[in-house]
């Protein structure tokens, strides 16, 4: 079933099931399409930090909620916030839609460079799903 | 819900739940579905159409004999003496302390019959104590093991049952709470007018091994109806939404059937039952606390265990179920608040894990059918 869904290349991933990818402004942050798998319908998405704040690599940035249940929402890197997807306060069903493109939900510009190195390559968060998945 | 320890049980119909794409996860020592489609989905095709669910986690118990009507009366707050032959009964068991230990349906299959189905998470519980009230007294058996139950239920959910035989035909004639034996796709069922969704729709015993052709066949005749198979979220939206109350959740063994506005199962004019005097005090003074039904005003979601507060920020009380409503498109929860902060319109803020969300009690069910022709 993980198999099927979509661990899209480019991107680092952790073990929480959020992905970053590098952008000009800092890192974009989201969660996979496994976690969306797992949440279901997607009815909120609630960002608690402010454009400003800072955040630590594995602290929460907010918490998602489906139909099904609640879910903390994890920091993949350390750094500032400098964008937060507004729309996702009006339109959480983009994370379902569109989870590695209009469901973005934060940017940070890290501050530790070297943490990228310790977040999960395509190939590695596939064989983690694998493992989950058996 | 007990925790369960021990290797996860399987219902017979495990094989067809893989085969339909179910996601299977754990509840109360079960292997059970959650969803097949999606939450949504399935919740909606049960309120416009069908939808077909494996119950058979649930516990089935009968007692038999002569004085099998006096023991369940004594064992349960209705007045299941009374109860006519093909008729069920909503009702509880309750504990010296007025206590529920379990919310259950009784149906009446003959003078000397009786058949209890209580929740999967309760088997143990109330097999262990209905085997003791009925030693030297009637005949036990606990036939959980034995009976598969599967739930038809939406709106087209009878229009489907009658495509499976002249006998599943004519339970469409029954009335709400009453069941009747029918063949139902060549198998031995019995077919009872129950469920727990807030639609019309029949609840399906049968024995273990002919649930896989049962299930089938229905999800095949039901297809072009657009019937779909239901896991276990899509029964907890539902049944949120038509107020059903949730053991382990919303009733436990810390509340009485009436501060969980359960007091229309509870036949005080019964000469005995466990549980009545602890309970004739609780009418007497009153209940401090009532259970409520609220909507979410503010961004969030109360979820089962969240504090309950006042507008000033007090915690005055809990939340016990809480979710979105795919049918009102809102966030919706029930809990149980001060009696002077249940009127509906009374504003509310829930403590979503230390946010304060506004809500405000409004009347429940938060979901009626249309009782209509259609």
């Amino acid at each position: 079933m993980s198999e099927k869904l979509e661990v899209r290349d480019g991107l680092l991933y952790t073990r929480d099931h959020e992905w970053t990818s590098s952008k000009a402004d800092g890192m974009e942050v989201g969660i996979t399409a496994f976690a969306v798998d797992q949440l279901g319908d997607i009815t909120l998405v609630n960002i608690d930090l402010k454009v400003g704040d800072t955040v630590a690599a594995g602290k929460t940035f907010g918490t998602i909620e489906s139909v099904k249940t609640l879910s903390d929402l994890f920091s993949p890197v350390s750094g500032k916030v400098v964008k937060i997807n507004g729309e996702l306060e009006t339109k959480p069903e983009l994370v379902n839609e569109d989870c590695y493109g209009k469901g973005w939900m934060i940017v940070i510009q890290p501050s530790d460079a070297g943490e990228k190195d310790k977040l999960l390559s395509p190939a590695a968060y596939r064989d983690l799903l694998k493992s989950v998945a058996h | 819900m007990t925790a369960e320890s021990g290797p996860l049980r399987q219902t017979s119909l495990y094989a067809e739940h893989k085969r339909l794409g179910g996601r299977l996860v754990p509840f109360a020592g079960w292997e059970m579905p959650i969803q097949y489609a999606g939450i949504v989905e399935e919740h909606q095709a049960v309120r416009t159409a069908a939808g077909l669910f494996d119950v058979s986690h649930m516990g089935e118990i009968e007692l038999r004999g002569e004085h099998a009507s006096a023991v369940v009366d004594y064992l349960v707050t209705g007045d299941a003496a009374g109860l006519d032959d093909g008729k069920a009964l909503y009702t509880c068991a309750c504990n010296e302390r007025g206590r529920i230990l379990d919310d259950l349906i009784v149906y009446r299959i003959a003078r000397d019959a009786f058949l209890i189905v209580c929740n999967a998470g309760n088997r143990d519980k109330i097999s262990a104590h209905f085997r003791r009230a009925a030693e030297d007294h009637c005949e036990f058996e606990d036939r959980s093991d034995k009976t598969a139950l599967l739930a038809l239920q939406g709106p087209r959910a009878l229009d489907i049952l009658a495509l499976a035989g002249r006998e599943a035909a004519a339970c469409a004639d029954l009335k709400s709470f009453h069941f009747r034996d029918a063949v139902v796709a060549n198998v031995h069922t019995t077919v009872a007018r129950t469920g727990y969704t807030g639609e019309d729709g029949a609840e399906i015993f049968c024995a273990w091994d002919d649930a896989p052709h049962l299930f089938r066949t229905l999800l095949e005749l039901g297809q072009s109806k657009g019937l779909q198979p239901i896991g276990l979220g899509a029964r907890d939206t539902l049944r949120l939404e038509a107020c059903l109350a949730l053991y382990g959740n919303d009733i436990d063994e810390t509340t009485n059937p009436f501060e969980a506005g359960l007091g229309r199962i509870v036949k005080m004019d019964k000469p005995l039952f466990i549980g009545k005097e602890a309970l004739a005090k609780v009418q007497q003074a009153g209940t401090p606390r009532k259970f409520v039904g609220f909507e979410m005003t503010g961004r969030g979601i109360a979820r089962h265990g969240y504090p309950l507060c006042d507008p000033q920020g007090r915690p005055i009380g809990t939340c016990t179920s809480g979710g979105p409503s795919p049918t009102l498109g809102k966030n919706i929860g029930l809990g149980y608040v001060p009696a002077e902060l249940a009127a509906v319109g009374t504003p509310l803020q829930a403590d979503c894990r230390g946010k304060l969300v506004g809500a405000v009690v409004v009347k429940k069910p938060f979901y009626k059918r249309n009782r209509g022709t259609a």
